[in-house]
Protein backbone atom coordinates (compact mmCIF):
# COMPACT_ATOMS: atom_id res chain seq x y z
CA UNK A 1 0.00 0.00 0.00
CA UNK A 2 2.88 2.34 0.85
CA UNK A 3 4.45 1.67 -2.56
CA UNK A 4 1.18 2.39 -4.36
CA UNK A 5 0.82 5.68 -2.45
CA UNK A 6 4.44 6.53 -3.37
CA UNK A 7 3.73 5.90 -7.06
CA UNK A 8 0.52 7.95 -6.91
CA UNK A 9 2.41 10.90 -5.41
CA UNK A 10 5.14 10.64 -8.02
CA UNK A 11 2.63 10.54 -10.87
CA UNK A 12 0.78 13.54 -9.46
CA UNK A 13 4.03 15.41 -9.04
CA UNK A 14 5.09 14.63 -12.59
CA UNK A 15 1.82 16.15 -13.90
CA UNK A 16 2.32 19.31 -11.86
CA UNK A 17 6.09 19.56 -12.49
CA UNK A 18 5.83 19.32 -16.27
CA UNK A 19 3.96 21.39 -18.84
CA UNK A 20 1.99 18.33 -19.99
CA UNK A 21 -0.24 18.22 -16.90
CA UNK A 22 -0.95 21.94 -17.00
CA UNK A 23 -1.72 21.84 -20.74
CA UNK A 24 -4.31 19.09 -20.22
CA UNK A 25 -5.80 20.90 -17.22
CA UNK A 26 -6.09 24.14 -19.18
CA UNK A 27 -7.46 22.38 -22.26
CA UNK A 28 -10.25 20.68 -20.30
CA UNK A 29 -11.25 23.81 -18.39
CA UNK A 30 -11.26 26.01 -21.51
CA UNK A 31 -13.24 23.49 -23.58
CA UNK A 32 -15.72 22.82 -20.77
CA UNK A 33 -16.15 26.56 -20.16
CA UNK A 34 -16.73 27.34 -23.85
CA UNK A 35 -19.15 24.46 -24.35
CA UNK A 36 -21.01 25.31 -21.14
CA UNK A 37 -21.36 28.95 -22.16
CA UNK A 38 -22.28 28.34 -25.80
CA UNK A 39 -24.56 25.31 -25.57
CA UNK A 40 -25.59 24.53 -21.98
CA UNK A 41 -26.43 28.09 -20.94
CA UNK A 42 -27.43 29.33 -24.40
CA UNK A 43 -29.54 32.45 -24.83
CA UNK A 44 -33.09 31.16 -24.26
CA UNK A 45 -34.73 30.27 -20.96
CA UNK A 46 -34.35 26.61 -19.95
CA UNK A 47 -34.90 24.39 -16.95
CA UNK A 48 -31.86 24.32 -14.67
CA UNK A 49 -31.90 20.50 -14.66
CA UNK A 50 -31.55 20.47 -18.47
CA UNK A 51 -28.69 22.97 -18.34
CA UNK A 52 -26.89 20.74 -15.83
CA UNK A 53 -27.61 17.65 -17.90
CA UNK A 54 -26.04 19.34 -20.94
CA UNK A 55 -23.03 20.33 -18.83
CA UNK A 56 -22.40 16.68 -17.92
CA UNK A 57 -22.96 15.66 -21.55
CA UNK A 58 -20.21 18.00 -22.81
CA UNK A 59 -17.92 17.30 -19.85
CA UNK A 60 -18.03 13.58 -20.59
CA UNK A 61 -16.30 14.24 -23.94
CA UNK A 62 -13.51 16.36 -22.46
CA UNK A 63 -13.09 13.84 -19.62
CA UNK A 64 -12.54 11.00 -22.09
CA UNK A 65 -10.06 13.08 -24.13
CA UNK A 66 -8.20 14.06 -20.94
CA UNK A 67 -8.15 10.42 -19.81
CA UNK A 68 -6.40 9.32 -23.00
CA UNK A 69 -3.95 12.25 -22.95
CA UNK A 70 -3.07 11.66 -19.29
CA UNK A 71 -2.40 7.96 -19.73
CA UNK A 72 -0.49 7.95 -23.04
CA UNK A 73 2.79 8.71 -21.20
CA UNK A 74 2.03 6.66 -18.10
CA UNK A 75 4.09 3.54 -18.89
CA UNK A 76 5.08 3.98 -22.56
CA UNK A 77 7.11 7.13 -21.85
CA UNK A 78 8.88 5.53 -18.90
CA UNK A 79 9.77 2.58 -21.06
CA UNK A 80 11.10 4.93 -23.75
CA UNK A 81 13.23 6.95 -21.32
CA UNK A 82 14.42 3.86 -19.44
CA UNK A 83 13.03 4.88 -16.05
CA UNK A 84 10.66 1.91 -16.08
CA UNK A 85 13.73 -0.17 -15.18
CA UNK A 86 13.62 1.44 -11.73
CA UNK A 87 10.13 0.09 -11.16
CA UNK A 88 10.82 -3.31 -12.69
CA UNK A 89 13.90 -3.93 -10.55
CA UNK A 90 12.21 -2.75 -7.35
CA UNK A 91 10.69 -5.34 -5.01
CA UNK A 92 7.15 -4.49 -6.10
CA UNK A 93 4.66 -6.46 -8.14
CA UNK A 94 3.22 -5.62 -11.55
CA UNK A 95 -0.22 -5.00 -10.08
CA UNK A 96 1.21 -2.44 -7.64
CA UNK A 97 2.87 -0.60 -10.55
CA UNK A 98 -0.35 -0.60 -12.59
CA UNK A 99 -2.52 0.42 -9.64
CA UNK A 100 -0.13 3.21 -8.62
CA UNK A 101 -0.04 4.58 -12.18
CA UNK A 102 -3.83 4.28 -12.59
CA UNK A 103 -4.60 6.00 -9.30
CA UNK A 104 -2.08 8.78 -9.98
CA UNK A 105 -3.67 9.61 -13.33
CA UNK A 106 -7.18 9.23 -11.89
CA UNK A 107 -6.41 11.58 -8.98
CA UNK A 108 -5.17 14.23 -11.41
CA UNK A 109 -8.29 13.79 -13.54
CA UNK A 110 -10.43 14.08 -10.38
CA UNK A 111 -8.70 17.37 -9.54
CA UNK A 112 -9.44 18.69 -13.04
CA UNK A 113 -13.05 17.50 -12.73
CA UNK A 114 -13.41 19.18 -9.32
CA UNK A 115 -12.22 22.46 -10.86
CA UNK A 116 -15.22 22.42 -13.22
CA UNK A 117 -17.59 22.67 -10.24
CA UNK A 118 -17.88 26.44 -10.67
CA UNK A 119 -20.04 25.81 -13.74
CA UNK A 120 -22.88 23.95 -11.95
CA UNK A 121 -22.50 26.56 -9.19
CA UNK A 122 -23.22 29.32 -11.75
CA UNK A 123 -26.60 27.73 -12.47
CA UNK A 124 -27.60 28.58 -8.90
CA UNK A 125 -27.37 32.31 -9.74
CA UNK A 126 -30.58 32.30 -11.77
CA UNK A 127 -31.96 28.83 -11.19
CA UNK A 128 -32.62 26.05 -8.71
CA UNK A 129 -30.87 22.74 -8.69
CA UNK A 130 -30.96 19.51 -6.75
CA UNK A 131 -27.62 18.89 -5.07
CA UNK A 132 -28.31 15.20 -5.67
CA UNK A 133 -28.27 15.67 -9.46
CA UNK A 134 -24.92 17.41 -9.22
CA UNK A 135 -23.41 14.67 -7.02
CA UNK A 136 -24.80 11.86 -9.18
CA UNK A 137 -23.63 13.60 -12.35
CA UNK A 138 -20.11 13.95 -10.99
CA UNK A 139 -20.19 10.31 -9.83
CA UNK A 140 -20.95 9.31 -13.43
CA UNK A 141 -18.28 11.64 -14.79
CA UNK A 142 -15.60 10.23 -12.46
CA UNK A 143 -16.69 6.65 -13.24
CA UNK A 144 -16.43 7.32 -16.97
CA UNK A 145 -13.04 8.99 -16.37
CA UNK A 146 -11.79 6.01 -14.36
CA UNK A 147 -12.84 3.61 -17.13
CA UNK A 148 -11.08 5.76 -19.76
CA UNK A 149 -7.92 5.88 -17.66
CA UNK A 150 -7.97 2.09 -17.21
CA UNK A 151 -8.24 1.67 -20.99
CA UNK A 152 -5.42 4.20 -21.50
CA UNK A 153 -3.24 2.48 -18.90
CA UNK A 154 -3.57 -0.80 -20.77
CA UNK A 155 -2.77 0.92 -24.08
CA UNK A 156 0.30 2.56 -22.50
CA UNK A 157 1.43 -0.81 -21.12
CA UNK A 158 1.42 -2.52 -24.51
CA UNK A 159 2.53 0.38 -26.76
CA UNK A 160 6.13 1.04 -27.78
CA UNK A 161 5.76 4.80 -27.52
CA UNK A 162 3.43 7.50 -26.27
CA UNK A 163 1.89 8.31 -29.64
CA UNK A 164 1.01 4.70 -30.29
CA UNK A 165 -0.40 4.48 -26.76
CA UNK A 166 -2.70 7.44 -27.47
CA UNK A 167 -3.83 5.97 -30.80
CA UNK A 168 -4.46 2.53 -29.26
CA UNK A 169 -6.28 3.99 -26.26
CA UNK A 170 -8.42 6.27 -28.43
CA UNK A 171 -9.13 3.38 -30.80
CA UNK A 172 -10.38 1.10 -28.01
CA UNK A 173 -12.47 3.94 -26.59
CA UNK A 174 -14.06 4.67 -29.97
CA UNK A 175 -14.98 0.98 -30.38
CA UNK A 176 -16.70 1.08 -26.97
CA UNK A 177 -18.36 4.41 -27.80
CA UNK A 178 -19.78 3.05 -31.05
CA UNK A 179 -21.34 0.06 -29.30
CA UNK A 180 -24.77 1.74 -29.26
CA UNK A 181 -24.62 2.20 -33.04
CA UNK A 182 -23.80 -1.48 -33.57
CA UNK A 183 -26.63 -2.28 -31.17
CA UNK A 184 -29.06 -0.46 -33.45
CA UNK A 185 -27.74 -2.12 -36.58
CA UNK A 186 -27.80 -5.72 -35.36
CA UNK A 187 -30.50 -8.23 -34.44
CA UNK A 188 -31.10 -9.83 -31.02
CA UNK A 189 -29.28 -11.16 -29.10
CA UNK A 190 -26.21 -9.32 -30.52
CA UNK A 191 -27.84 -5.92 -30.23
CA UNK A 192 -28.17 -6.41 -26.48
CA UNK A 193 -24.51 -7.25 -26.15
CA UNK A 194 -23.39 -4.26 -28.23
CA UNK A 195 -25.61 -1.78 -26.44
CA UNK A 196 -24.38 -3.12 -23.07
CA UNK A 197 -20.71 -2.67 -23.95
CA UNK A 198 -21.30 0.92 -25.15
CA UNK A 199 -19.36 3.09 -22.72
CA UNK A 200 -21.53 6.18 -22.99
CA UNK A 201 -25.08 5.80 -24.24
CA UNK A 202 -26.74 3.31 -21.95
CA UNK A 203 -24.51 3.70 -18.90
CA UNK A 204 -23.72 7.40 -18.67
CA UNK A 205 -26.96 9.09 -19.72
CA UNK A 206 -28.88 8.23 -16.51
CA UNK A 207 -26.11 9.95 -14.47
CA UNK A 208 -26.55 13.12 -16.55
CA UNK A 209 -30.18 13.26 -15.55
CA UNK A 210 -29.46 12.68 -11.87
CA UNK A 211 -30.39 8.98 -11.72
CA UNK A 212 -27.87 6.91 -9.79
CA UNK A 213 -27.31 4.06 -12.21
CA UNK A 214 -26.05 1.01 -10.32
CA UNK A 215 -25.79 -1.00 -13.55
CA UNK A 216 -23.58 1.78 -14.90
CA UNK A 217 -21.36 1.74 -11.82
CA UNK A 218 -20.94 -2.03 -12.13
CA UNK A 219 -20.15 -1.63 -15.84
CA UNK A 220 -17.50 1.07 -15.25
CA UNK A 221 -16.05 -0.94 -12.36
CA UNK A 222 -15.81 -3.99 -14.62
CA UNK A 223 -14.11 -1.99 -17.37
CA UNK A 224 -11.56 -0.70 -14.83
CA UNK A 225 -10.94 -4.17 -13.40
CA UNK A 226 -10.69 -5.83 -16.82
CA UNK A 227 -8.31 -3.35 -18.43
CA UNK A 228 -6.11 -3.00 -15.34
CA UNK A 229 -5.85 -6.78 -15.20
CA UNK A 230 -4.81 -6.83 -18.87
CA UNK A 231 -2.22 -4.11 -18.19
CA UNK A 232 -0.83 -6.13 -15.27
CA UNK A 233 -0.64 -9.30 -17.35
CA UNK A 234 1.12 -7.48 -20.18
CA UNK A 235 3.80 -6.22 -17.76
CA UNK A 236 4.26 -9.72 -16.36
CA UNK A 237 4.55 -11.18 -19.86
CA UNK A 238 7.21 -8.64 -20.81
CA UNK A 239 9.58 -10.23 -18.32
CA UNK A 240 9.32 -13.44 -20.34
CA UNK A 241 10.02 -11.95 -23.77
CA UNK B 1 26.24 -14.87 -1.76
CA UNK B 2 25.17 -15.45 -5.39
CA UNK B 3 24.65 -18.90 -6.80
CA UNK B 4 23.86 -19.25 -10.49
CA UNK B 5 23.24 -22.74 -11.82
CA UNK B 6 22.79 -23.57 -15.53
CA UNK B 7 21.25 -20.18 -16.31
CA UNK B 8 19.87 -19.97 -19.85
CA UNK B 9 17.98 -17.25 -21.64
CA UNK B 10 16.46 -17.45 -25.10
CA UNK B 11 15.06 -14.62 -27.22
CA UNK B 12 12.74 -16.57 -29.48
CA UNK B 13 14.92 -19.37 -30.84
CA UNK B 14 18.18 -17.44 -30.29
CA UNK B 15 20.14 -18.49 -27.24
CA UNK B 16 21.64 -15.38 -25.58
CA UNK B 17 22.88 -17.14 -22.42
CA UNK B 18 23.71 -20.83 -22.49
CA UNK B 19 23.82 -22.83 -19.21
CA UNK B 20 25.99 -20.36 -17.31
CA UNK B 21 27.00 -21.36 -13.77
CA UNK B 22 29.05 -19.39 -11.25
CA UNK B 23 29.07 -18.32 -7.64
CA UNK B 24 30.24 -15.10 -6.03
CA UNK B 25 31.26 -14.68 -2.41
CA UNK B 26 30.27 -11.84 -0.12
CA UNK B 27 32.09 -8.48 -0.57
CA UNK B 28 33.81 -9.59 -3.75
CA UNK B 29 34.14 -7.32 -6.79
CA UNK B 30 33.66 -9.51 -9.83
CA UNK B 31 34.06 -8.42 -13.42
CA UNK B 32 31.93 -9.69 -16.24
CA UNK B 33 34.05 -9.61 -19.36
CA UNK B 34 32.97 -10.26 -22.90
CA UNK B 35 32.68 -8.80 -26.37
CA UNK B 36 29.55 -6.92 -27.32
CA UNK B 37 26.77 -9.49 -27.76
CA UNK B 38 28.50 -12.07 -25.54
CA UNK B 39 25.47 -12.24 -23.22
CA UNK B 40 26.71 -9.99 -20.39
CA UNK B 41 23.76 -7.60 -20.33
CA UNK B 42 21.21 -10.40 -20.66
CA UNK B 43 22.77 -12.23 -17.71
CA UNK B 44 22.76 -9.04 -15.65
CA UNK B 45 19.13 -8.35 -16.57
CA UNK B 46 18.16 -11.80 -15.34
CA UNK B 47 20.09 -11.30 -12.10
CA UNK B 48 18.47 -7.87 -11.61
CA UNK B 49 15.00 -9.38 -12.11
CA UNK B 50 14.25 -7.38 -15.25
CA UNK B 51 13.64 -10.50 -17.30
CA UNK B 52 12.95 -14.09 -16.32
CA UNK B 53 15.39 -16.87 -17.19
CA UNK B 54 14.39 -19.56 -19.68
CA UNK B 55 16.07 -22.14 -17.47
CA UNK B 56 18.36 -22.59 -14.49
CA UNK B 57 18.44 -21.35 -10.91
CA UNK B 58 19.51 -18.08 -9.35
CA UNK B 59 19.82 -17.51 -5.61
CA UNK B 60 20.97 -14.30 -3.93
CA UNK B 61 21.79 -14.32 -0.23
CA UNK B 62 20.04 -17.69 0.05
CA UNK B 63 16.80 -16.43 -1.56
CA UNK B 64 15.69 -18.31 -4.65
CA UNK B 65 14.61 -16.15 -7.58
CA UNK B 66 11.95 -18.58 -8.84
CA UNK B 67 10.12 -18.81 -5.51
CA UNK B 68 10.68 -15.23 -4.31
CA UNK B 69 11.46 -12.81 -7.17
CA UNK B 70 10.61 -9.74 -5.07
CA UNK B 71 12.78 -11.09 -2.26
CA UNK B 72 15.74 -11.28 -4.65
CA UNK B 73 15.02 -7.84 -6.11
CA UNK B 74 14.99 -6.37 -2.57
CA UNK B 75 18.58 -7.57 -2.15
CA UNK B 76 19.88 -6.16 -5.42
CA UNK B 77 20.80 -2.71 -6.68
CA UNK B 78 21.07 -2.36 -10.44
CA UNK B 79 22.64 0.34 -12.60
CA UNK B 80 22.03 -0.19 -16.32
CA UNK B 81 24.32 1.40 -18.91
CA UNK B 82 21.97 4.41 -19.17
CA UNK B 83 21.02 5.39 -15.60
CA UNK B 84 17.23 5.33 -15.13
CA UNK B 85 16.55 8.76 -13.64
CA UNK B 86 13.57 11.08 -13.41
CA UNK B 87 15.26 14.19 -14.75
CA UNK B 88 12.69 16.61 -13.31
CA UNK B 89 13.54 15.53 -9.74
CA UNK B 90 16.37 16.78 -7.56
CA UNK B 91 19.10 14.29 -6.64
CA UNK B 92 17.93 14.00 -3.02
CA UNK B 93 14.24 13.66 -3.95
CA UNK B 94 15.10 11.00 -6.53
CA UNK B 95 17.04 8.99 -3.93
CA UNK B 96 14.19 9.34 -1.42
CA UNK B 97 11.76 8.07 -4.05
CA UNK B 98 13.95 5.09 -4.96
CA UNK B 99 14.48 4.30 -1.26
CA UNK B 100 10.71 4.31 -0.71
CA UNK B 101 10.24 2.13 -3.76
CA UNK B 102 12.69 -0.34 -2.25
CA UNK B 103 10.66 -0.55 0.94
CA UNK B 104 12.67 1.79 3.17
CA UNK B 105 10.88 3.84 5.81
CA UNK B 106 11.22 7.65 5.77
CA UNK B 107 13.39 7.48 8.90
CA UNK B 108 15.68 4.85 7.34
CA UNK B 109 16.04 6.98 4.18
CA UNK B 110 16.86 10.10 6.21
CA UNK B 111 19.45 8.09 8.12
CA UNK B 112 21.06 6.53 5.04
CA UNK B 113 20.92 9.43 2.57
CA UNK B 114 23.88 11.57 3.82
CA UNK B 115 26.21 8.55 3.76
CA UNK B 116 25.19 7.58 0.23
CA UNK B 117 25.60 11.16 -1.02
CA UNK B 118 29.06 11.31 0.54
CA UNK B 119 30.13 7.91 -0.81
CA UNK B 120 29.16 8.88 -4.35
CA UNK B 121 30.48 12.46 -4.05
CA UNK B 122 27.07 13.99 -4.64
CA UNK B 123 26.83 16.22 -1.52
CA UNK B 124 27.32 19.41 -3.50
CA UNK B 125 24.56 18.63 -6.02
CA UNK B 126 21.99 17.05 -3.70
CA UNK B 127 19.47 19.84 -4.29
CA UNK B 128 20.13 20.23 -8.01
CA UNK B 129 17.64 19.00 -10.61
CA UNK B 130 19.02 15.85 -12.31
CA UNK B 131 18.27 17.22 -15.79
CA UNK B 132 20.89 19.93 -15.21
CA UNK B 133 23.69 17.49 -14.30
CA UNK B 134 26.52 16.20 -16.49
CA UNK B 135 26.70 12.57 -17.66
CA UNK B 136 29.30 11.76 -15.00
CA UNK B 137 27.10 13.07 -12.20
CA UNK B 138 24.10 11.20 -13.58
CA UNK B 139 26.10 7.96 -13.49
CA UNK B 140 26.89 8.66 -9.84
CA UNK B 141 23.22 9.36 -9.09
CA UNK B 142 22.52 6.00 -10.75
CA UNK B 143 25.01 4.30 -8.42
CA UNK B 144 23.55 6.14 -5.42
CA UNK B 145 20.08 4.87 -6.46
CA UNK B 146 21.47 1.34 -6.70
CA UNK B 147 22.91 1.39 -3.16
CA UNK B 148 20.42 3.59 -1.26
CA UNK B 149 18.70 0.53 0.24
CA UNK B 150 22.00 -1.10 1.29
CA UNK B 151 21.64 -4.10 -1.07
CA UNK B 152 23.64 -7.28 -0.69
CA UNK B 153 24.56 -7.24 -4.38
CA UNK B 154 25.15 -4.25 -6.67
CA UNK B 155 25.12 -4.86 -10.42
CA UNK B 156 26.78 -2.24 -12.62
CA UNK B 157 26.43 -2.56 -16.39
CA UNK B 158 29.19 -0.68 -18.22
CA UNK B 159 29.57 1.89 -15.41
CA UNK B 160 32.30 3.90 -17.11
CA UNK B 161 30.85 4.13 -20.60
CA UNK B 162 30.62 7.72 -21.80
CA UNK B 163 32.77 9.12 -18.97
CA UNK B 164 35.82 11.34 -19.46
CA UNK B 165 39.22 10.27 -17.99
CA UNK B 166 38.76 12.26 -14.77
CA UNK B 167 35.28 10.85 -14.25
CA UNK B 168 36.59 7.34 -14.94
CA UNK B 169 39.14 7.67 -12.14
CA UNK B 170 36.45 8.97 -9.77
CA UNK B 171 34.04 6.19 -10.75
CA UNK B 172 36.76 3.60 -10.20
CA UNK B 173 37.20 4.81 -6.65
CA UNK B 174 33.44 4.75 -6.06
CA UNK B 175 33.25 1.14 -7.29
CA UNK B 176 36.18 0.04 -5.15
CA UNK B 177 34.55 1.75 -2.16
CA UNK B 178 31.35 -0.26 -2.61
CA UNK B 179 33.24 -3.41 -1.64
CA UNK B 180 33.12 -2.29 2.00
CA UNK B 181 29.41 -2.93 2.24
CA UNK B 182 28.28 -5.21 -0.57
CA UNK B 183 29.17 -7.61 -3.36
CA UNK B 184 29.69 -5.92 -6.72
CA UNK B 185 29.25 -7.37 -10.18
CA UNK B 186 30.66 -5.11 -12.89
CA UNK B 187 30.15 -5.69 -16.57
CA UNK B 188 32.48 -4.14 -19.09
CA UNK B 189 34.12 -4.78 -22.41
CA UNK B 190 37.01 -2.51 -21.41
CA UNK B 191 39.73 -4.88 -20.26
CA UNK B 192 41.82 -2.39 -18.30
CA UNK B 193 38.77 -1.39 -16.28
CA UNK B 194 38.01 -4.94 -15.22
CA UNK B 195 41.67 -5.48 -14.46
CA UNK B 196 41.86 -2.43 -12.18
CA UNK B 197 38.61 -2.73 -10.26
CA UNK B 198 37.82 -6.42 -9.92
CA UNK B 199 39.06 -9.21 -7.64
CA UNK B 200 37.89 -11.91 -10.00
CA UNK B 201 36.84 -12.19 -13.63
CA UNK B 202 34.09 -14.12 -15.39
CA UNK B 203 34.62 -14.33 -19.14
CA UNK B 204 31.58 -14.76 -21.37
CA UNK B 205 31.74 -15.58 -25.04
CA UNK B 206 28.80 -16.44 -27.29
CA UNK B 207 26.52 -16.74 -24.27
CA UNK B 208 28.76 -19.24 -22.49
CA UNK B 209 31.01 -18.81 -19.49
CA UNK B 210 34.40 -19.74 -20.93
CA UNK B 211 36.60 -19.01 -17.93
CA UNK B 212 36.60 -17.61 -14.41
CA UNK B 213 39.24 -16.76 -11.83
CA UNK B 214 41.66 -14.01 -10.89
CA UNK B 215 43.75 -12.41 -13.58
CA UNK B 216 46.81 -14.31 -12.34
CA UNK B 217 44.96 -17.63 -12.27
CA UNK B 218 43.71 -17.13 -15.81
CA UNK B 219 47.17 -16.11 -16.99
CA UNK B 220 48.61 -19.27 -15.44
CA UNK B 221 45.89 -21.47 -16.93
CA UNK B 222 46.47 -20.15 -20.42
CA UNK B 223 50.26 -19.95 -19.98
CA UNK B 224 50.25 -16.26 -20.62
CA UNK B 225 53.22 -14.51 -19.09
CA UNK B 226 52.15 -11.12 -20.34
CA UNK B 227 54.21 -8.62 -22.26
CA UNK B 228 57.05 -6.33 -21.32
CA UNK B 229 58.40 -3.19 -22.92
CA UNK B 230 62.19 -2.86 -23.08
CA UNK B 231 64.31 0.18 -23.82
CA UNK B 232 67.96 -0.44 -24.53
CA UNK B 233 70.99 1.04 -26.21
CA UNK B 234 72.17 -1.05 -29.16
CA UNK B 235 70.99 -2.60 -32.41
CA UNK B 236 67.56 -4.16 -32.75
CA UNK B 237 69.00 -7.21 -34.55
CA UNK B 238 71.43 -7.83 -31.72
CA UNK B 239 68.66 -7.60 -29.16
CA UNK B 240 66.47 -9.95 -31.17
CA UNK B 241 69.35 -12.44 -31.53
CA UNK B 242 69.98 -12.33 -27.78
CA UNK B 243 66.44 -13.10 -26.61
CA UNK B 244 64.58 -14.94 -29.33
CA UNK B 245 66.16 -18.25 -28.35
CA UNK B 246 64.85 -18.03 -24.77
CA UNK B 247 62.12 -20.55 -24.03
CA UNK B 248 58.93 -18.61 -23.22
CA UNK B 249 59.52 -15.71 -25.59
CA UNK B 250 56.62 -15.69 -28.04
CA UNK B 251 56.97 -12.57 -30.07
CA UNK B 252 59.28 -9.55 -30.40
CA UNK B 253 57.73 -6.35 -31.68
CA UNK B 254 59.86 -3.25 -32.41
CA UNK B 255 58.22 -0.07 -31.10
CA UNK B 256 60.73 2.51 -32.45
CA UNK B 257 63.96 4.25 -31.57
CA UNK B 258 65.05 7.65 -30.27
CA UNK B 259 68.65 8.96 -30.02
CA UNK B 260 70.16 5.47 -30.29
CA UNK B 261 67.78 3.97 -27.73
CA UNK B 262 65.46 1.32 -29.15
CA UNK B 263 62.16 0.19 -27.72
CA UNK B 264 60.78 -3.31 -28.20
CA UNK B 265 57.81 -5.22 -26.83
CA UNK B 266 58.30 -8.85 -25.89
CA UNK B 267 55.28 -11.12 -25.61
CA UNK B 268 55.87 -14.09 -23.29
CA UNK B 269 54.26 -17.48 -22.82
CA UNK B 270 55.56 -17.54 -19.25
CA UNK B 271 57.27 -15.07 -16.94
CA UNK B 272 60.87 -15.04 -18.29
CA UNK B 273 61.73 -11.42 -17.51
CA UNK B 274 64.89 -12.30 -15.56
CA UNK B 275 66.22 -14.52 -18.36
CA UNK B 276 65.57 -11.78 -20.92
CA UNK B 277 67.36 -9.15 -18.81
CA UNK B 278 70.34 -11.48 -18.27
CA UNK B 279 70.56 -12.34 -21.97
CA UNK B 280 70.53 -8.67 -23.02
CA UNK B 281 73.18 -7.68 -20.48
CA UNK B 282 75.22 -10.74 -21.46
CA UNK B 283 75.10 -9.67 -25.11
CA UNK B 284 76.59 -6.31 -24.19
CA UNK B 285 73.45 -4.29 -24.79
CA UNK B 286 72.75 -1.38 -22.47
CA UNK B 287 69.44 -2.22 -20.78
CA UNK B 288 67.91 1.09 -19.73
CA UNK B 289 64.41 0.12 -18.79
CA UNK B 290 61.99 -2.79 -18.41
CA UNK B 291 58.29 -2.29 -17.74
CA UNK B 292 55.00 -4.22 -17.79
CA UNK B 293 53.06 -3.63 -21.02
CA UNK B 294 49.74 -3.95 -19.10
CA UNK B 295 48.04 -6.17 -21.63
CA UNK B 296 47.94 -9.42 -19.71
CA UNK B 297 44.16 -9.45 -19.58
CA UNK B 298 43.98 -8.66 -23.26
CA UNK B 299 46.11 -11.70 -23.94
CA UNK B 300 43.89 -13.90 -21.82
CA UNK B 301 40.80 -12.58 -23.48
CA UNK B 302 42.10 -13.04 -27.00
CA UNK B 303 43.31 -16.52 -26.09
CA UNK B 304 39.87 -17.44 -24.77
CA UNK B 305 37.89 -16.02 -27.64
CA UNK B 306 40.31 -17.53 -30.21
CA UNK B 307 40.00 -20.86 -28.44
CA UNK B 308 36.20 -20.62 -28.51
CA UNK B 309 36.13 -19.67 -32.17
CA UNK B 310 38.49 -22.52 -32.95
CA UNK B 311 36.38 -24.93 -30.99
CA UNK B 312 33.27 -24.01 -32.91
CA UNK B 313 34.74 -24.21 -36.35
Amino acid sequence: MKTISLLVRRELRSYFDTAWGWVILALVLILDGLLFNAFALGTRERYSANVLSDFFYFSSGTTMIAGILLTMRLIAEERQTGTFTLLQTAPISAHEIVLGKFLGAFTFLAIITALTAYMPALIFVHGRLSLGQILVGYTGLLSLGAATIAIGTFASAIARNQLLAAVLGAGMLVVLLLGWMLGQMTEPPLNGVFSYIAIFDRHFQPFMKGRLNIEGLVYYGSICFGFLLLATRSLQLRRLT
Amino acid sequence: MIEVQSLSRYYGSRCAVDRVSFSISSREVVGFLGLNGAGKTTTLKVLAGLILPSGGDVAVDGVDMASSPTGVRARIGFLPEDPPLYTEMTVADSLRFVGGLRGMTDAAIADRLPGVLARTNLDDVADRVIGELSHGYRKRVGIASAIIHAPKLVILDEPISGLDPVQIVEMREVIKGLKDECTVLVSSHILSEISQTCDRILVLNNGRLVAQGTETELAGRFHIGGSIDLSLRGEEDAARAAIEGIEGVKKIIPLGHTDGVISIRVSMASDVREAIAAALVGAGLGLRGISDAHDELEGIFLELTDHEAGGES
